[in-house]
């Protein structure tokens, strides 16, 4: 304001009819432009903000949302023994079964669901490719789990292949020439047949979420990576929020205020704005190479997580404490109780919705983790339930950078699927944080 | 006894003398526990304690010190010429001798005696369990092997039964303290705290874990390259090479670091702008319905795992600015051909940046509500509209604040890994082209350790040379803000 004071006379009205009175001219209208333009600016960059949001979350949905479906093929298999077990030892010898000519099975019996001519190879190879070589799995668990029906036909769903996955939820550009796209219009066509006869449908992904990885899209999921992930946090709960909360009650109820205490609260802000990479390398130098925990495990993840987490906890619950009021402590002192039941007995209980409002959003962001569990391993491809912590797994995140990594374009697809259900995890905690607070929060 | 079932016995004995030293002060009180000088709960818990705690401690003793004289014993066992091989050669060695005991523990009688009367071949049968072995195990190993599993067991028994042992003489030692004008209540007490200062003391060895760790690693790596080299060097060529071979690269961090800054600089020219003004909207324009709704929105920018920017960058971003810039491209010169790459240090640089957005403006908005209500009060009342009171008054007052908050979001930009891993690309050069990709330290931390780990190479050693200088960026940072926030603070309590 001090140049509109001292420049009044360089502002020389102009457009001013002869006979009103004059006005001196503090440019009103240029600072109230300048006020419409600096609010415009605000408005705009809170409107970049949220569009950027939502473009994020959109295009995250446009690309994902049809990978919690998942085109099948079911043909009716006839359990041919002379394909299975042409020598006839699989009573003596269980190598037979796990080695079985399986692709064979399928292919027979989709040859005659087509119409095809089996002794046509290039058809027949073309056809082959309509369905998913995790085939061959499916069938061999089938027969190794119930090898009675050996003779017998019965119908077998089978996952369809990417490409026809893909072109069947109308995601390949058909006008296309035949050359530049992965689907051929024999197939288009036997496609049309066999979803007429029934054979080829859409249904709920159950293998998104049941299944672990492939390095073929259309039977990748989710399995592995959710159990790695729920032991991750439950981990982080079990060490995490108990040493936190003991660490605030001694720093907010008990530390004497000196040097030590002042240097333990510098370093815990500090610790909470470490680049959460440095985590990954302590804990694969101490607790892999020094320790000699196993690689890989979802263990050592959540103790790496537990570190991390642990000064946000921190510093959550030591605001939680400050907030009971301190009458609620001298009541507790003046009726008698110690310092440490006044704590455990009167503040804590006060303290806790917060206390757990921070630990959940602590979670939430342990939950999003990647690069720490990168370092120690935790990006193996892993294809088997981890059966306890201590074995190899992945984490959900981690899953997402395995699979953005892969050039297929149908891994998109699942990339943005398995981005979906972190998202929904993470919009669930953070949902549940606040109606915790709602719910809890008391103003004194 | 195994150290689970072991530890579900001391918490046996702990509930016992928990019951019994409660029933004893119980006893002691006649019914009226006022005569106690503590209540009944708190005797149970002191006789717990003494059951527990010195059993515990004894346990973690005997866990740590136990393996170093078993290692020493089984290596004195060694025959005189495998004694006397190198350090390095010795340890393999006994590394195989480690596991073929860790396999033999999983065969079964049978299978053993088969094993020691010669018929079957251990280095099959214990890959048939799991336990792959690399070269043959000769007769010495075995025989080491076995003596390694006998002490173990020994070792396991002796700390089991001396672990049971002291828990039971302890718990009866502090049963018998039990009495009426006995202070259980203050002494239960000062465990707990002695707990409470133990865990606040995990954040503090957290830092000291970290620096001793980096530290060491680091210094392994500088005697194999020396630091000047590192430190200085303009060219980054690890070289991977096959395991043995001597061929080592160069380690030069300056490329590295440039890559860093200049996407860190990026994103902070996209972030500080638009977090800036968005704060100054929330707190000085928007009406508090408006704030209710758009706040938390754009604080879920900070809540979204940075993977999924990542993948954003990689999949939406990066290609969306390449076609574009083959459209400008077309437009002036009519090649369509694109300047952009798709992984870039702009494609990096903004989605950063957006990710940087809820940090800048959350820390700001903070930091303008603390100016003093006086100041802009007297602003507004001499006339000044509100940009003029933001621009004159409240920014000069909370200037130091935001640098402060400034410094502390470049920290958060410098230590970021996943959008840069998936957006900025892996070449390590120098150059000021923005729309080249370049690669930053986090990038190659996380390249030079994914994969197969040898921990004596200096391709995997250089990921805690490269820690160590971002964990020091990162606090030199860090510790300068929270200083400036600190000394603006008082300025105005």
């Amino acid at each position: 304001m001090s140049d509109i004071v001292s420049s009044p006379s360089q502002n020389i009205p102009r457009g001013l009819t002869p006979g009103a009175p004059a006005r001196r001219d503090i440019g009103i209208k240029q600072r109230y432009a300048a006020e419409r333009r600096f609010r415009a600016y605000g408005i705009a960059a809170v409107v970049f903000g949220l569009v950027f949001l939502l473009t994020l979350v959109s295009s995250v949905v446009r690309n994902g949302y049809t990978a919690f479906v998942q085109t099948s093929i079911t043909l009716p298999i006839e359990f041919a023994e002379k394909v299975i077990d042409p020598t006839g030892k699989r009573a003596s010898d269980p190598k037979v079964l796990i080695s079985a000519n399986y692709p064979v099975l399928m292919r027979d019996a989709l040859v005659k669901a087509l119409g095809i001519d089996p002794s046509d190879r290039v058809l027949v190879r073309e056809a082959t490719t309509m369905v998913s070589d995790s085939a061959r799995i499916a069938l061999r668990n089938k027969i190794m789990a119930d090898p009675s029906i050996i003779g017998t036909t019965g119908n077998v769903t089978f996952l369809a292949s990417a490409n026809i996955d893909s072109a069947n939820k109308g995601q390949i550009d058909l006008a296309a020439d035949e050359k530049d796209r992965k689907v051929s219009d024999r197939q288009l066509g036997w496609m049309k047949q066999l979803t007429a006869s029934g054979a080829l449908h859409e249904a709920f992904n159950r293998g998104l979420f049941l299944s672990g990885n492939s390095s073929r899209p259309e039977a990748a999921g989710l399995g592995v990576a959710l159990i790695g992930s729920l032991y991750l946090m439950l981990t982080v709960l079990a060490l995490a929020l108990p040493v936190g909360v003991a660490a605030s009650i001694y720093l907010e109820e008990f530390a004497p205020k000196n040097r030590l205490t002042d240097l333990i609260e510098v370093n815990i802000n500090n610790l909470a704005a470490v680049p959460s990479i440095v985590y990954g390398l302590l804990g694969l130098s101490v607790f892999i190479n020094m320790m000699g925990l196993p690689r890989s495990a979802s263990l050592v993840g959540g103790l790496v997580l537990s570190l991390m987490t642990l000064p946000m906890i921190i510093i959550a619950t030591r605001s939680a404490l400050r907030a009971v009021p301190p009458s609620i402590r001298s009541a507790a002192l003046g009726l008698g109780a110690s310092r440490m039941q006044m704590v455990f007995h009167h503040v804590l209980p006060l303290a806790m919705p917060g206390i757990l409002t921070g630990t959940i959003l602590g979670l939430a962001h342990a939950l999003g983790e990647t690069a720490p569990l990168l370092l120690i391993g935790m990006v193996a491809f892993v294809a088997n339930y981890p059966a306890s912590p201590l074995d190899p797994s992945t984490a959900l995140p981690v899953q997402i950078y395995m699979w953005a990594s892969e050039a297929e374009r149908a891994f998109v697809e699942r990339t943005s699927g398995a981005i979906i259900v972190l998202l929904f995890f993470l919009v669930a905690m953070n949902i549940g944080a606040i109606l915790l607070r709602r719910r809890f929060e008391r103003r004194w | 006894m195994s150290i689970s079932l072991l530890l579900l016995c001391l918490s046996v004995i702990g509930a016992l003398a928990f019951v019994l030293g409660r029933a004893r002060a119980t006893a002691l009180s006649g019914g009226r526990s006022s005569s106690m000088h503590s209540r009944l709960g708190y005797h149970g818990a002191y006789a717990a304690i003494w059951a527990v705690l010195p059993a515990l401690a004894l346990v973690c003793v005997w866990l740590i010190v136990s393996p170093i004289i078993i290692d020493r014993l089984v290596v004195k066992s060694f025959p005189e010429e495998v004694r006397t091989l190198p350090q390095a050669e010795l340890n393999l060695s006994y590394g195989m001798v480690r596991s073929i005991a860790h396999g033999m523990r999983l065969l079964d009688g049978q299978e053993l005696a088969a094993v020691d009367g010669g018929s079957a071949d251990l280095q099959l049968l214990l890959a048939q369990k799991g336990v792959p072995l690399a070269v043959r195990p000769t007769g010495y190993m075995i025989d080491a092997a076995n003596k390694y599993n006998g002490m173990r067991e020994v070792s396991r028994m002796v700390m089991s039964a001396s672990a049971i042992l002291l828990s039971l003489l302890c718990a009866v030692y502090g049963l018998r303290a039990i009495a009426p004008r006995f202070r259980a209540r203050n002494r239960v007490e000062q465990v707990i705290l002695g707990a409470l200062i133990v865990a606040s003391s995990i954040a503090v060895l957290t830092t000291v874990g970290i620096a001793f760790s980096m530290l060491s690693e680091a210094a392994r790596f500088f005697s194999m390259v020396p630091a000047h080299e590192f430190f200085f060097g303009t060219v980054w060529d690890p070289r991977f090479t096959g395991a043995g071979s001597q061929t080592s690269g160069t380690f030069g961090l300056i490329p590295l670091l440039a890559g860093t800054i200049y996407i860190g600089l990026v994103a902070m020219l996209f972030a500080v702008p638009i977090g800036l003004f968005a704060a100054i909207y929330m707190a000085e324009y928007a009406s508090a319905r408006v704030r209710s709704i758009a706040k938390p929105l754009l604080e879920v920018l900070a809540g979204i795992p940075t993977i999924v920017y990542g993948f954003f960058a990689l999949v939406t971003v990066g290609p969306f600015l390449r076609d574009i810039s083959a459209e400008i491209d077309g437009l002036l010169t009519g090649s369509y051909t694109s300047f952009i790459e798709a992984q870039s240090v702009l494609t990096a640089g903004f989605v950063m940046g957006v990710m940087l957005i809820p940090y800048v403006s959350s820390l700001s908005d903070d930091i303008i509500m603390a100016v003093p209500r006086s100041l802009r009060d007297g602003s507004l009342g001499l006339g000044a509209t509100r940009s003029e009171t933001v621009k004159r008054v409240l920014l000069p007052a909370a200037l130091p604040g935001i640098v402060g908050a400034l410094l502390m979001t470049a920290s958060r930009a410098i230590g970021e890994t996943m959008i840069v891993v998936l957006a900025a690309g892996v070449a390590a050069r120098m150059q000021f082209d923005p729309f080249e990709p370049m690669t930053t330290v986090t990038v190659k931390i996380v390249n030079q350790l994914t994969g197969d780990l040898e921990f004596t190479s200096p391709q995997t050693l250089v990921a805690f040379a490269l820690g160590i200088t971002l964990f020091c960026l990162t606090l030199c940072l860090n510790v300068y803000a929270l200083y400036i926030v600190r000394r603006y603070r008082e300025q105005y309590e």
